[in-house]
This record gives C-alpha cells, sequence and structure tokens, in this order.
C-alpha cells in the first residue's frame, strides 16, 4: 500500500495535498542517486572557482544561493577580478540563459502543487535543482501527491550541492580526467534513468520524439544553451495539440 | 551607489546570479497561477517532463558520439530491468567508458 496516499493525523495544513514526514523521508531517499552526480559537479565547480580566485567562502555562498551546476560553471568562465556594471550583466545574463529551463520545470509543477499554500511552495522552488525536479515528477507519474516528497528530495539536494564544492575546492582537481570514466555524461545518463520509468507509465512518446529532434536541431544551429528550452517547448506543443486518444 | 572596486565585485556577481536564478523557478510556476488551465494548456503542461527530459537528454548523447548514445541505451535497458537508478546508471558509465576505452 502507498503510504504517500494515506489521511493521517500528521497532515499539519489546511490544504488538499498533504504534507507528511514519511513522504519527506521518501523524497530524500529517492534524492540519494543523484548525490554522485553533484558530488562529481561539486568538484568541478570548486576546481574552477578556486582557479578563478574566489576565496572558500565565496564558492561555497555562491553554491549555496545560487545552486544550479551548469550555470554557475558557464558563469565561473566569464569571472574578473577586474568588475564592471557590465561584467555584472553579463554574468547575470548567461545565468538567466543556462537556467532558463527551470521556467519550464517549475511551471510543469503546477499543476500537482497549485493547491500549497504559496508561502510554502514558493521558498522550496527557489533552491530547486533539476534532480529534485526530476526524482519529484518521477514521484507524481508514479501517483505520488504529497507535497513531503518535493519538499524533501529539493532541500536534501539543496543542502548536498551546497557542500559538494567543497571537496573540489580544496583538493584542486579531484578527477583528473572525468572523460576517461564517462562522467562528463552524468546529467544524460541519469536523466534517461529517470525518464524510462515515466515515459513507460505516461506513453509521452510523441512529445519526447518532438522534442529530442528539436533541441538536438538546435543544438547544432545555435550557440549556448537555448536548445533544452526550444526543444521542450517544441515537444510540448506536440503533446498540446495532438489528437487525444482514446 | 555599488562599489565595485573595494574587491565587493565577486559578492555582487554572486547576488545577481542569485536574483537570475530565483527568478526563472518560481517565474513559471507563478505564471501558470495567472492563467485559466484549458485543455490544450493542461495537454502540454502533461507532456512538459517528458519533452524537457528529451530535450536534454538527446542533444547531450548524440554529441558526445558513441559513448554517449551507447550509455543512454545501456542505461535505459537496465533500468527497464531493475528498475532501480544506481544500477542503470552504473551500467551506463562503464558502458560509455567501454567504448571510449576501445578508441570510438
Amino acid at each position: 500500500m502507498r503510504d504517500d496516499l494515506k489521511t493521517d493525523s500528521t497532515i499539519p495544513f489546511n490544504t488538499t495535498i498533504p504534507f507528511t514526514w514519511p513522504a519527506v523521508r521518501k523524497g530524500v531517499l529517492a534524492s540519494l542517486a543523484y548525490v554522485p552526480g553533484y558530488l562529481v559537479f561539486g568538484a568541478a565547480v570548486g576546481t574552477l572557482a578556486a582557479q578563478k580566485g574566489l576565496s572558500l567562502g565565496e564558492a561555497v555562498l555562491m553554491s549555496t544561493i545560487v545552486c544550479a551546476a551548469a550555470a554557475q560553471m558557464v558563469a565561473l568562465e566569464l569571472w574578473t577580478s577586474d568588475w564592471t556594471l557590465a561584467h555584472i550583466l553579463a554574468v547575470a545574463g548567461v545565468t538567466a540563459m543556462v537556467n532558463a529551463r527551470f521556467i519550464l520545470s517549475g511551471a510543469s509543477l503546477r499543476p500537482w502543487l497549485s493547491p500549497m499554500r504559496a508561502g510554502f511552495v514558493y521558498p522550496v522552488l527557489g533552491v530547486l535543482t533539476d534532480g529534485a525536479w526530476a526524482a519529484s515528477i518521477r514521484y507524481h507519474a508514479d501517483g505520488g501527491r504529497d507535497f513531503g516528497f518535493f519538499f524533501g528530495s529539493t532541500v536534501f539536494l539543496w543542502l548536498a550541492w551546497s557542500l559538494a564544492s567543497v571537496p573540489g575546492y580544496l583538493l584542486g582537481a579531484l578527477v583528473h580526467d572525468p572523460k576517461a570514466y564517462a562522467l562528463d555524461l552524468i546529467v544524460p545518463l541519469m536523466f534517461t534513468a529517470t525518464v524510462t520509468p515515466i515515459l513507460a507509465r505516461t506513453g509521452k512518446y510523441l512529445a519526447f520524439v518532438v522534442a529530442g529532434g528539436v533541441a538536438f536541431a538546435a543544438s547544432v544551429l545555435l550557440p549556448g544553451y537555448w536548445f533544452i528550452v526550444i526543444g521542450a517547448l517544441a515537444g510540448a506543443a506536440a503533446g498540446a495539440f495532438a489528437p487525444v486518444r482514446p | 551607489m555599488i562599489d565595485l572596486q573595494s574587491g565587493n565585485g565577486a559578492l555582487w556577481a554572486i547576488a545577481a546570479m542569485t536574483l537570475v536564478t530565483i527568478a526563472t523557478r518560481v517565474g513559471g510556476y507563478w505564471l501558470l497561477g495567472r492563467f485559466p488551465l484549458t485543455p490544450v494548456l493542461k495537454r502540454g503542461l502533461e507532456s512538459l517532463p517528458a519533452a524537457i527530459f528529451a530535450a536534454s537528454i538527446v542533444p547531450l548523447a548524440l554529441r558526445a558520439g558513441p559513448a554517449g548514445w551507447v550509455g543512454v541505451a545501456c542505461v535505459a535497458v537496465t533500468m527497464l530491468i531493475t528498475r532501480r537508478e544506481i544500477w542503470a546508471l552504473a551500467a551506463g558509465l562503464v558502458a560509455a567508458a567501454a567504448v571510449r576505452m576501445l578508441g570510438f
């Protein structure tokens, strides 16, 4: 029996979706699978931060309040010691571009989380990472509705990411040749593991194929990370306008 | 006025990154609360997760060459059999690293 659908006395809020501790625990446990990947990225970001002259405090601060691996790496590539307003705007600009996918990730959570009080949803959304989003969407696709899962996975992976840059910063390059161990592929591999059961359950094959094809074409034609947003919108549009199956 | 010359530039840059990132994270969720959920919008939203995954996986895997798509295929097959992320990830990493070791 699934524990996330039980109505029990631990629901402390007047909402139509539950918020229970068993679900928080379940969210943390499901997120453990992402920790190795976060440690690898954390080591890479920490190493880069050290090379660019950030203090350990600045590196951890950035990971804690920005908590977006790819955006941090791209922004650090632009890092300087001689700051001008134009430089800060450039850093903010690439951050927005790399993180634009979160606009869509957040939107995809709305149907599930909208009954929850905004005061609970927004602070957690503010530290959402790809791993927590992926784990939460998988849970939702499996029928889960408990806010605790989203809360547990998001907060746990946020804390894990905050600390993940420390070993890399201190030890320099922990992994000398990430390519030899295929660690540069950890994002597509981990996402594949997450989406496989989601696809099998929801049957959104058309959206998947259209999004993948359009994103690949966009990645060949355009610079940067826009391909994720363009492909995802194309896939969602295909899903929206396709004939509804009986 | 912002004083960028006294060593605070990095902190201002981190602050700007934070504002932008939080705006993207809450922006899409907030925006959807301002629109009525029509059937078409609802079906689009239901397709959005699969589309985001595909738009991330396919270009990254294809552009990485044989190691990329062999790794992704191994993850998907292992996942269908074991239904455990950790085994699927291990299989994918081993397969991709092996393809690279063979020189592809």
